[in-house]
């Protein structure tokens, strides 16, 4: 049994917003009771529905923000308060790529002394080693001195996001939060920094919280998928099984929506309906009024989780009541 | 070189649409400080027409628009004719231009943090564009904006117009510019990486909203992703750059089943499988030459499997292979048959 790295224990984050200047609060949860865990070397992917969550709970696994409820375990010792030395302490061993990499880089500094920070905040090492490891860090996912000499704003989209998972990885970390990393890259470039991302795991045993709408990439780099639905977890389990035969009538949704260049072999499955608003969350399973296969109980009670004989867990009524082995809907 | 781009094909378009180009970019180039980073692209956008722009990072795709729509710094000089109907858009003034970005030709830029303003309500923001292009004023405008909102399935819409960006997910967001991108009704929408933020449920909801839209108004979309399905769901035709030029474009369902350059080649190979069994990705050997170093030839050379002794002194011009089909390679259609000494050939026939 690999141990685990990372535990969230029932999270929950609401935030409160308001309509108008005098209009009343109302509270969106944004994350609603979430469990994970990641084993020490692997790769988690949490992917699903825009808004669903999945950076505030990236966020709340790093200490970056408080959950309401819940608890947090790295390595299975409960995350310190935020802003404490404990927890700088910890953090080094645990780094965040966001999702928008001009927002994520100080547009007046060289990319290489981005790169470098890190090192020069830890005092590690003579400052002409610090720059030959920035230098090392920045060629491992692509780019090479003259990218390092330049701004933020000189570089391309692509060339950005390495920079900032350069900078993320120079430290070593043992855990590292991916918000969305390779959204912003090419395709040719996007299969280096996940072979460099994939290599970089092996050899240093890193464990990955990734965060990805790209589920050609997920399938690619993680062994186990989460996928959210309006701050819950609704299909948890290996990812070839997930892509291969979604059970929950969201993932196969989202599996079958995937893009595919050339002609498409697998009917696209279009949800009607009310986008999902986390400030109204609808009663039962939050995905009644947009699924195909919601039954009477769907709208009254919420779903809780049945474990298929696969292992993988599903928060469906459908699935409840079905053989597990029988593929439920259509 | 205007004939290259080709139109889009008549049985997609209403007859009442004129053929006659709506936007042509001819000889564009761009330097920064000296160092060209486009040069020289020719291309025909026509009404309703869908064009999918891929190509490696940092080759060009977001800089040949900025140029196009007069957005690059100062530090950038741009040559060559940007026309709009007809109307000369390089050096064109500042107010015009103003006029025409964000109404009849819209940009969704490809960094959500240089769009949207961090301490302006996003309501206000597209309540903006619905002022100065659409001419609402008070009550209508928020009508409007609820309706756009909705349009792209922000959740909550309502409640959303008085939220500040921060306060929204990243697919929020995004879908937010593109909420204001439509406000101005645009008769081109330039939309630079617009879904990469969104799921795949709601990516394909905004892809098919603005193929509706085109179909609808005519709207001409140039859609650029590095999102190869992306773009084969969405366009009818696909232009490839590479190292500051167009290496190939064809029609979408013949470009994805027969790449004809190297370079879409390998890019078709370095995609993903989302079927069959795992192995590791291939990515093109190499790296994308900096503008600075450009090789003197095709700029692909130095990566390319195909090479050949003259590809590194010629620059391979944009070559029609078939019908609707064009590649800037040496190698030219028979890059299947590999027949290098027939081709050199015919190159220096
Ligand atoms: N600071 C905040 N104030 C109010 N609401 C917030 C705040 N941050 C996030 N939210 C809301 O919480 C929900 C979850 O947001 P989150 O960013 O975690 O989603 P996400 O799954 O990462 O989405 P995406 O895929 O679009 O990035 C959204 O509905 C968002 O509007
Ligand atoms: N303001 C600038 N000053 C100097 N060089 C720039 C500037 N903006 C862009 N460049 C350079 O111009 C080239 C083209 O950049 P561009 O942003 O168009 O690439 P892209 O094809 O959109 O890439 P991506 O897919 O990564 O977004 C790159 O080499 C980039 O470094
Ligand atoms: S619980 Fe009911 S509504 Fe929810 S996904 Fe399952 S069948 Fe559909
Ligand atoms: S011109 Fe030569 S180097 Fe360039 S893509 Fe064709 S074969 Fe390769
Ligand atoms: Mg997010
Ligand atoms: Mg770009």
């Amino acid at each position: 049994m690999t141990a685990s790295i990372l535990d969230l224990h029932g999270i929950s984050r609401s935030y409160s917003t308001r309509q108008g200047l005098f209009g009343k609060k109302v509270p969106v949860h944004a994350v609603d009771e979430v469990s994970l865990s990641l084993k020490e070397g692997q790769t988690l992917a949490l992917v699903g529905e825009s808004g669903s969550g999945k950076s505030t709970t990236g966020r709340i696994a790093l200490g970056l923000e408080r959950p309401n409820s819940g608890y947090v375990l790295f390595r299975g010792t409960e995350l310190p308060a935020a802003d404490t030395p404990a927890w700088r302490r910890m953090r080094a061993q645990m780094q965040m790529i966001y999702q928008d990499p001009l927002a994520a880089l100080d547009r007046r500094l060289s990319i290489i002394d981005q790169v470098r920070e890190p090192l020069d905040i830890h005092d590690i090492g003579s400052a002409s080693k610090r720059n030959n490891k920035a230098l090392a860090m920045l060629d491992a996912v692509g780019l090479n001195a003259s990218h390092a000499t330049s701004l933020p704003y000189q570089l391309s989209g692509g060339q950005r996001q390495r920079a900032v998972l350069a900078r993320a990885l120079i430290m070593q970390p043992a855990l590292l939060v991916c918000d969305e990393p390779v959204s912003a890259l090419d395709v040719s470039i996007q299969a280096q920094v996940v072979n460099v991302l994939m290599d970089l795991q092996k050899e240093l045993r890193l464990s990955l919280l990734f965060i990805s709408h790209d589920l050609k990439v997920v399938r690619q780099v993680s062994q186990r998928m989460a996928v959210m639905y309006l701050g819950r977890i609704v299909e948890f389990g290996e990812t070839h099984l997930l892509l291969s035969s979604p059970t929950h009538p969201y993932t196969k949704a989202l599996v079958s929506a995937v893009p595919v260049a050339g002609r498409r072999t697998r009917e696209r499955i279009i949800l009607k309906g009310e986008p999902p608003n986390p400030a109204a969350r609808p009663t039962g399973c939050a995905f009644h009024p947009r699924c195909a296969i919601a039954r009477p109980e769907c709208v009254r009670v919420s779903p809780t989780f049945s474990t298929l004989p696969d292992g993988r867990s599903v928060a469906c009524h459908a699935v409840h009541t079905n053989p597990p082995t029988k593929e439920v809907g259509s | 070189m205007a004939n290259l781009a080709g139109t889009a094909p008549a049985s997609a378009l209403p007859a009442a649409w004129s053929s006659q180009p709506l936007l042509t970019i001819e000889g564009l180039t761009v330097d920064f400080s000296g160092v060209q980073v486009i040069r020289g692209i020719d291309l025909t956008v026509a009404r309703g027409e869908s064009i999918g722009i891929v190509g490696e990072s940092g080759s060009g795709k977001s800089v040949t628009w900025l140029a196009a729509l007069g957005l690059l710094p100062r530090t950038a000089t741009v040559s060559g004719s940007i026309r709009l109907d007809g109307e000369e858009l390089r050096g064109a003034a500042a107010m015009r231009l103003d006029r025409i970005r964000g109404g009849r030709v819209a940009m969704i830029f490809q960094d959500p943090s240089s769009a949207l303003n961090p301490v302006i309500r996003i309501g206000r923001q597209v309540g903006e564009v619905l002022a100065r292009h659409q001419g609402l004023s008070g009550s209508s405008i928020r009508a409007e904006a609820k309706r756009l909102f909705e349009l792209v399935g922000l959740p909550d819409a309502g409640r959303r117009f008085d939220a500040y960006p921060h306060e929204l997910s990243g697919g929020q967001n995004q879908r937010v510019m593109i909420a204001t991108a439509l406000a101005g009704k645009p008769d081109v929408l330039v939309a630079d990486e617009p879904t990469t933020a969104l799921d795949a449920t709601i990516q394909a909801q905004i892809l098919d909203l603005l193929t509706t839209v085109r179909r609808e108004t005519g709207m001409a979309l140039v859609l650029i992703s590095h999102d190869l399905g992306v773009v084969s769901e969405t366009c009818e035709r696909i232009m490839v750059m590479y190292g500051g030029l167009v290496v190939e474009t064809a029609p979408s369902e013949s470009i994805f089943a027969s790449p004809r350059h190297p370079y879409t080649q390998g890019l078709l190979a370095a995609l993903p499988p989302f079927e069959g069994a795992l192995r590791r990705l291939i990515p093109i050997e190499g790296q994308v030459p900096e503008p600075a170093t450009m090789p003197p030839g095709c700029p692909f050379a130095p990566r390319c499997p195909q090479r050949m002794a003259v590809c590194e002194v010629t620059i391979p011009p944009l070559a029609q292979t078939e019908a609707g089909r064009f590649s800037a390679c040496i190698a030219g259609p028979a890059t299947e048959a590999q027949q290098p000494l027939k081709l050199k050939t015919s190159v220096l026939a």
